[in-house]
């Protein structure tokens, strides 16, 4: 039977990176700072993400959403720090996509807060192709698990923008070479921003809020406010 | 295992311009797909067959062109293939670099239809 060839040149992520970008477009006329986080499970995303929402509630307006397959657990337990915190359950799904923040968005005036956290579902593979419209990932490793998960998972590594080294606290139990960590995640991902922090006795953290607070003082609202 | 999220985009893509083109029955789908995009070349294949079944798009074959990594070494400036996906840096002057030119691909390049 013959056949004819039907050019498409077509990006399978359109209509996410379409959302995606629709989002960006938001959250930058909004002036609000969005950052993602992924990591694999238990590396520490609930417990790094609440000690960021506690430190900056205080100066500023902060906001979360975290994708989970099943439970309200994280949302409960950031809470604490936040009143706007709203969980996402994805089902089966390994991780979030544009319209999933989307829909979990409604309701919310963007342009009274300053920051949005997106937790992602913890996985280590899934998340790196979705755009999510933020405007920083953080990728998570913590001192628990091995310093060559950079090297096993190089294009979540590669596709975020800053590396966090989580539960810094237990690396001499763990025999954590954080060195090791740090070349691998290099190699990976050249010049990477990385910072080593611990949730439990707060450790290293001043550096990531001071790296957040830099962000919203150049935000391009605060830009255009400033030349005017 | 994202690959079948992946695989439903691509349905609807193909829906879409069959649809819009009038098209007759698609026979193969030519993809393009980076080692750096993150999509697992097997898992895609098995998702699509399971997709497809008892659809329109049936017995309709995935050829998938798969896009090396390479990336930019401004010391040399050539493009280059990295010595692995975890070592991103130049193979001749060992320069890391954050420059991808290629290998993040993850598209529908054409449509075989019948005729």
């Amino acid at each position: 039977m013959s056949t004819r060839i039907v050019e498409l040149r077509a990006k399978v992520m359109k209509q996410n990176d379409l959302l995606a970008r629709a989002l960006r477009e938001r959250f930058e006329t909004a002036g609000i700072i969005v950052v993602s986080l992924v990591s694999s499970p238990g590396s520490g995303k609930t417990a790094f993400l609440e000690k960021i929402l506690g430190g900056l509630a205080p100066d500023f307006r902060v906001a979360a959403l975290v994708g989970d397959l099943a439970t309200e657990n994280d949302a409960a337990r950031l809470k604490r720090a936040t009143a706007n915190v709203r969980q996402i359950t994805t089902g089966t799904i390994c991780h979030l996509d544009a319209q999933m923040i989307e829909a979990a968005l409604e309701g919310w005036q963007l342009d009274s807060l300053d920051f949005l956290f997106i937790e992602n579902v913890g996985n280590l593979v899934c998340p790196s192709s979705y755009d999510l419209g933020e405007e920083l990932r953080f990728v998570l490793l913590s001192a628990t698990e091995g310093e060559d998960k950079p090297l096993k998972y190089p294009t979540i590594f590669n596709s975020s923008d800053v590396a966090v080294i989580t539960k810094m606290d237990m690396a001499e139990a763990a025999e954590f070479d954080v060195a090791a960590a740090r070349r691998n995640i290099e190699s990976v991902r050249p010049r990477m921003q990385i910072y080593e922090v611990s949730a439990k006795t707060g450790s290293g953290m001043q550096d990531v809020f001071q790296l957040l607070r830099n962000k919203l003082a150049h935000s391009p609202e605060d830009r255009l406010a400033s030349s005017n | 295992m994202h690959e079948l999220s992946i695989v439903l985009s691509i349905i609807d893509e193909i829906g879409e311009e069959s649809e819009v083109r009038g098209l007759n029955k698609v026979e193969v789908v030519h993809l393009k797909i980076g080692v750096f995009s993150g999509v697992d070349r097997k898992a895609l294949i098995f998702a699509w067959e399971l997709a497809c079944e008892g659809t329109s798009l049936d017995h309709t074959r995935l050829d998938i062109e798969t896009v090396p990594l390479i990336i930019h070494c401004a010391v040399c400036r050539q493009d280059r293939t990295p010595p692995s996906l975890y070592q991103l840096c130049c193979p001749e002057c060992d320069t890391p670099s954050e420059t991808i030119v290629s290998g993040r691909e993850l598209e529908v390049v054409s449509l075989e239809v019948a005729a």
